[in-house]
């Protein structure tokens, strides 16, 4: 069993769903809320990684982190290390890959929360920004478990794109993912065995906990009753 | 505005209403009213379903913005297109209840009523707050959550939050529509009463006569998103002043006629070849419309007997339906005529299709409109 590799699972996940957490409220809150025309463009590119093949999206990020880019170039400039083939790398690769998990369940809990209530929220004199903290989140609590649950599994599922931004490096960027798939390339069966075992077990285990969390309310808003 | 100006002398406050609102070309609001909002009295915005009437109700309280006109309340402008002033919901203080009431599911009663209140004014105002729930009769619930009340307990809860924060002025929108109809009846009476003991001057929207006349002190009838009659909801109910007023407030029988004859307060109007006695109205042409409301009418079987009713008027029974608790009744007397009778008499009388049936109707309670 190779802990390393599942240590290092553990934290991008970790690591990916708290900063996913701080940056997908404002953004879904905004996607849920604005009358901008244009907002469905937005709204695109925050699903472009749903669609996307993951060696595509891993390739523009590898472009855009590189020392090419002025981004790459200004991340290099302010750590003194450039972004690829990093753990931080591998972070900033999962937040963009598993974008569409955290904002839309997010979006769309705070779109169902009844227009009504917010009124009246106004007219009790609680400001926009308040009426987001004391009423819409409450709300939608179930929407932000269910990002944030699924944003976590699906970086410990990511594979395309870790391959192609982390490279293949023992504890710093070896995902569990990449680890089965060197243990099946070097006819290591048992072992992929064991590996996939846990990540199966460990999938469950978070999934059913959770749903037995919301046993009242299922967690996804399309099947949620009013 | 005679009206409006009596009651500003004991403490009420003028609330001046001129907006113009488009609705995508398809439906133009235009109303203007001007009136005394004093403490404990109720203003009714009576009108069909689609007439404006919320949409009104929802730019007194900011929650729609005007194309044009003003908002005054107390002497403050809340919305003036013409100097750019808008002020938002939460700085207007009113307390707004909603028609499904929109209690927040995840807060207590007492979570709910406290809400527009900060948490450092809490305690201090934790007496006022019991006050309220107790006026309401919301002591025993406070801690109970919303989706675990009845329909009348929600909407005194969203009463009682909407009145928390002190408000300037209450504003309802359809308060009782989401009741059933028993329900509905005592809950008009407690509403009443509850708004009269708070003292906050209310604008109340509602489709329903019962509630206009049960609640309102002041009226206005919106219908097309114009103004079409303002008044006491008495007076506009009895004696509307048009043919749209008449059609919006539901009198049952209007037809054509001609006055013939006026004599001390009481005209003689033909109608379809008959003679019917009205109370007269103060205009010079004679040609009439004739309003006579269904509870007005009563019916008679055989020979008329003795009553101070001037008019009678032998028919026959077109047809009988079942109108709440009561039975309406059409009877074809040269015209067609509407009765609301209880379905005891109904079987007393041995109502059957097409059997003989003879009406009664006070001139008092016969209106007449200009035509």
């Amino acid at each position: 069993m190779n802990w390393d590799a599942i240590f290092t699972s553990l934290r991008l996940a970790s690591l990916t769903s708290l900063i996913l957490l701080v940056l997908s409220l404002p953004l879904a809150a905004w996607l849920a809320f604005s009358r901008w025309r244009w907002r469905f463009l937005i709204e695109s590119v925050v699903a472009l990684p749903l669609v996307l093949p993951p060696t595509v999206l891993g390739f523009y990020i590898l472009t855009a982190m590189g020392s090419r880019s002025p981004l790459g170039r200004w991340y290099a400039d302010l750590i003194g290390s450039p972004l690829p083939f990093t753990f931080e790398g591998l972070v900033f690769a999962s937040v963009i890959y598993s974008l569409p998990f955290a904002v839309q369940p997010m979006a769309s809990s705070f779109a169902a929360v009844d227009r009504n209530l917010v009124e009246v929220s106004w007219t009790l004199g609680i400001s926009r920004l308040a009426t987001f903290f004391r009423l819409i989140l409450p709300s939608a609590k179930n929407g932000v478990v269910t990002a944030l649950v699924l944003t976590f599994a699906h970086t410990i599922g990511e594979f395309g794109v870790v391959l192609m931004v982390g490279g293949n490096i023992e504890g710093v960027t070896r995902t569990v993912s990449i680890d089965i798939y060197d243990q099946v390339q070097d006819l290591n069966y048992a072992a992929a065995s064991r590996t996939s075992l846990v990540l199966l077990l460990f999938s469950f285990i978070v999934l059913a906990v959770v749903y037995s969390l919301n046993r009242n309310s299922p967690l996804w808003p399309t099947l949620r009753k009013r | 505005m005679a009206d409006a100006e009596k009651t500003m002398t004991n403490g009420a406050r003028p609330l001046q209403v001129s907006i113009k609102r488009n609705f995508a070309g398809r439906f133009l609001l235009d109303v203007s009213f001007n009136v005394g909002a004093g403490p404990g009295t109720v203003l009714v915005i009576f009108g069909p379903s689609g007439s404006g009437k919320t949409t009104v109700l929802r730019c007194l309280a900011g929650l729609e913005s005007v194309d044009e006109g003003t908002i005054r309340f107390d002497g403050e402008a809340w919305s003036d297109t013409a100097g750019k002033v808008f002020v938002i919901p939460q700085k207007r203080n009113i307390g707004y209840v909603p028609q499904d009431y929109a209690l927040f599911p995840h807060l207590s009663v007492r979570g709910n009523v406290e809400y527009g209140i900060p948490r450092a004014r809490r305690e201090a105002e934790g007496p006022w707050i019991d006050r309220l729930l107790l006026i309401l009769g919301l002591t025993d619930l406070q801690q109970a959550l919303p989706g675990s009340i009845s329909g009348g307990q929600r909407q005194r809860v969203a009463l009682a939050r909407a009145l928390a924060r002190r408000p300037r002025l209450l504003l309802l929108d359809e308060p009782l529509s989401a009741l059933d109809a028993p329900t509905r009846s005592v809950l008009r009476f407690e509403l009443r009463r509850q708004l009269k003991q708070l003292d906050v001057p209310a604008v109340l929207v509602t489709h329903d006569w019962e509630d206009a006349l049960g609640l309102g002190d002041q009226m206005i009838v919106l219908s097309g998103g114009r103004l079409l009659q303002s008044g006491s909801p008495l007076d506009i109910l009895t004696k509307p002043e048009n043919l749209a007023v008449a059609s919006v407030v539901g009198v049952e029988t209007v037809v054509p006629g001609r006055r013939v004859r006026r004599e001390r307060g009481i005209a003689q109007v033909q109608v379809a070849g008959l003679n019917l006695w009205a109370a007269d109205i103060d205009q010079p042409g004679d040609e009439v419309y004739v309003c006579i409301r269904a509870e007005n009418v009563t019916l008679e079987i055989g020979s008329a007997t003795k009553s101070s009713a001037r008019n009678h008027l032998p028919g026959v029974l077109l047809g009988v339906v079942a109108a709440g608790p009561l039975m309406r009744v059409k009877v074809d007397v040269g015209f067609h005529v509407d009765a609301l009778v209880t379905r005891q008499a109904v079987e007393d009388l041995d109502l059957k299709v097409g059997s003989p049936v003879g009406i009664s109707i006070k001139a008092t309670a016969i209106h007449l409109i200009p035509r």
